[in-house]
């Protein structure tokens, strides 16, 4: 093999500068700024900030309401992850299939990633607003059930990450779908002669093959529920009801930017960041021994 | 190549041009800088006002931008004073009021006037709306849009239930008997639904009955101020309101606007929202209607005045001195009574000066238009000490709290006592964080 070697020494660093530019100042320095700003008290202008110590932090953890949000945020990343991860692979399974159009349904089935989450928001809203919805006025005509998600609070969780992993699931659909195209047909083949029915195929054969692509989704998938899923639930409970969906990075940007309590915000987004870095680390401690490249 | 020097002449006369351009702006008029929260029409309204503006005199043009909710338009004017080039005027919402008071960043609006030279009436602005926006009796802000809680009622529904079309429930003990009718004859089904839930229920029922909703004058004479919003009217009111969720006569739509599709569609027969949706509901609503005073709980409370909701415009500190004569003026013209005529009867908002109200009255508005007399008489008493307004500090995020609780106890997942003792809790800690970031 050849190894390219730069005969400038400098060169590699000065070729490697931009990215870590970029990792510093949109990375790093709001990262830092975020742990600074957890230490102070500010006003909402900014024009007087006090230095607290561990107060904003201490709060926190003494809050119920912030414990809510923990409890809430696993529930919905669990459930955008499970329901986005599982629909996606079982979308990718039917796209591989021998059918005619399939290359239609196959870009059918991306669609909905390339809607904005808070638009996806507004048409679940058109769906299943118990005021305006078209599926809660079909429903009061044959079950006596009310869907008023505006009081119920499992409900507006169950339809926000029914929501989120909607509008994630194309990108979920896309990975597998590589990941199944690339399966060589000699080894299903093989199987097929040695007597495996689908299930048995899919459990021996394409699971494990498709275990990296599962375990890279499982893993974005969950920091993606606690960062960034953050249009889809503004724009339809605003983390209500009785704060039934407030998850994390919601709390974040209530209190920050609509409560302007600024130190307890920046707590919140120092801790959010410590849980999913834990989680992250932990899934490739343990989980990715289960994986097969 | 000959490209190039194609190009070349061309960036050359581009460049003279320039050059010659240079000195036009000099020429141009000052800019003054308006942000505001008013979307959809009504911003188109905001727009109007403001080119009448700028065509009434030749020295300023305010450039009026929206930028988008009343939260999302007060954290970007603090952004841009962190970086020291504000807008000279924001629109900020009630309950940003105390936010505002205590940021430092502002010029209160009676001092500007002063400075400038520029007489204003204060006087003739009405009580309800300058004690909102006042400190040591002076107005801080320019009170802009104003609005008030008021009943809307579906005549056709209370037609069909043998009900006086022409009489709106004047009591909350009318709207619970009139609402079993109603649903009863198959009129709706639903007696009524709320907006702006802590607001209308809260906020402006309280003050409506003389009872205080906050220690500290409501906040007006302390920073250290508490909530008392779990008194016992407070749980009576919002218990009847929990039992009525219970037996369909109330029926919970959620936050903000959000309700306000159920009365629309005829789901419920009475609606209770903000008196500047009138201009909407006149385009939109497909029956008959009509508008009464928020409802009352009788003896032995007293009938005081409701509060005004909808923002005033405040002024921020940090631009060239000389630009603020155009604000001044600015200010001055929104508050002419022909200006305040014209936004009353375009928008629903209040006229907010006597002389204004007094024209309208003179070209028989009120006796045509009744529903635009309902806010206005709800403001005609001598406010109280309960009923001046509110002023709390991070007052959007006790709000947050409170609608929270509201929906715990109509969920029935707590009493209305409960509820309110942790509403209270949560306001209270929100209220101390503040006082304690605001410590002079």
């Amino acid at each position: 093999m050849k190894r390219a070697v730069f005969r400038n020494r400098g060169l590699p660093y000065l070729l490697v500068l931009p990215q870590v530019a970029v990792t510093l100042v949109f990375f790093f320095w709001p990262a830092f700024e975020s742990l600074r700003l957890s230490f102070f008290r500010t006003s909402p202008f900014g024009d007087r900030t006090f230095f607290v110590g561990l107060e904003n932090f201490q709060k926190l953890l003494v809050s119920p309401d912030y414990y809510q949000s923990i409890v809430n945020s696993f529930i919905f990343a669990l459930g955008v992850t499970a329901l986005g991860v599982g629909a996606g692979l079982f979308v990718a399974a039917l796209a591989t299939q021998k059918i005619r159009g399939l290359t239609a349904y196959r870009t059918a089935v991306l669609w909905p990633y390339g809607i904005a989450p808070p638009i996806a928001g507004i048409i679940f809203l058109f769906i299943f607003h118990p005021s305006y919805g078209i599926l809660p006025y079909w429903l009061s005509f044959v079950t006596a059930y009310e869907f008023n998600w505006l009081l119920k609070g499992g409900v507006a969780m169950a339809l926000v990450i029914v929501a989120t992993a909607w509008t994630h699931v194309g990108y979920n659909i896309a990975f597998f779908l590589a990941g199944l195209l690339a399966i060589p047909t000699s080894v299903l083949e093989a199987a097929d002669v040695d007597g495996a029915g689908p299930i048995r195929r899919f459990q021996s054969i394409i699971f494990p093959l498709l275990s990296p692509i599962t375990f890279y989704l499982v893993v974005v998938n969950l920091i993606f529920s606690f960062f960034g899923s953050f249009g889809v639930i503004h724009a339809v409970t605003q983390g209500g009801p009785g704060g039934a969906t407030e998850i994390m990075v919601f709390k974040v940007y209530k209190d920050g930017f609509i409560g302007l309590n600024l130190g307890s915000s920046a707590a919140q987004s120092v801790i959010l960041m410590i849980v999913v870095i834990t989680l992250t680390a932990l899934q490739f401690r343990f989980v990715e021994k289960k994986v097969t490249y | 190549m000959r490209t190039t020097r194609w190009s070349k002449v061309v960036s050359a006369v581009l460049m003279l041009a320039l050059a010659l351009a240079a000195p036009l702006p000099a020429l141009a008029r000052t800019e003054i800088h308006f942000w505001h929260a008013m979307g959809g029409q009504l911003g188109e309204t905001v727009n109007e006002l403001v080119r009448q503006f700028n065509q009434s005199q030749s020295e300023y043009e305010v450039k009026a931008l929206n930028k988008g909710t009343y939260p999302e338009t007060l954290t970007a004017a603090i952004a841009a004073y962190r970086q020291k080039n504000p807008p000279h005027i924001i629109q900020v919402f009630d309950v940003g009021t105390q936010t505002m008071l205590l940021s430092g960043a502002i010029s209160p609006i009676f001092q500007l006037m002063k400075e400038q030279e520029i007489a204003v009436n204060w006087g003739d602005f009405i009580k309800p709306v300058t004690g909102y926006y006042s400190k040591d009796g002076n107005l801080y802000s320019m009170p802009f849009n104003s609005s008030s809680p008021i009943l809307y009622y579906n005549r056709d529904a209370f037609k069909k239930a043998g009900l006086d079309p022409a009489k709106p429930p004047a009591t909350w003990k009318e709207v619970g008997e009139f609402s079993k009718k109603i649903i009863a004859a198959g009129g709706a089904k639903c007696g009524f639904t709320t907006s702006w839930p802590s607001w209308t229920m809260l906020e402006n029922t309280f003050p409506w009955h003389d009872q205080p909703f906050a220690t500290n004058q409501n906040g007006y004479t302390g920073l250290d101020t508490k909530l008392l919003i779990n008194s016992e009217f407070g749980v009576k009111h919002i218990g009847q309101l929990a039992a009525w969720q219970k037996e369909g006569i109330y029926s919970y739509g959620g936050r903000m606007g959000q309700p306000d599709p159920k009365f629309i569609n005829g789901d419920c027969a009475m609606l209770i929202q903000s008196s500047a949706v009138i201009g909407g509901f006149k385009k939109s609503l497909k029956f008959q209607w009509g508008t009464g005073q928020l409802p009352h709980w009788g003896a032995p409370y007293k009938k005081q005045n409701a509060v005004v909701g909808g923002a005033t415009l405040w002024v921020m500190k940090g631009q060239k001195a000389a630009d603020y004569k155009g604000v001044a003026q600015f200010m001055k013209f929104i508050a002419e009574p022909h200006q305040q005529m014209w936004w009353h009867v375009t928008t629903g908002y209040l006229p907010i000066t006597h002389t204004a109200i007094k024209n309208l009255e003179a070209g028989y508005h009120f006796k045509k238009n009744p529903e635009q007399w309902t806010a206005l008489s709800q403001l005609s008493a001598k406010p109280t000490a309960n009923s001046l307004g509110h002023r709390l500090g991070n007052f959007v995020q006790i709000r947050e709290a409170i609608e929270g609780e509201m929906e715990n106890i109509f969920a029935a997942k707590k009493n209305a006592k409960q509820g309110l003792d942790d509403a209270v809790a949560k306001g209270n800690e929100i209220l101390k964080e503040f006082a304690a970031a605001n410590k002079p």
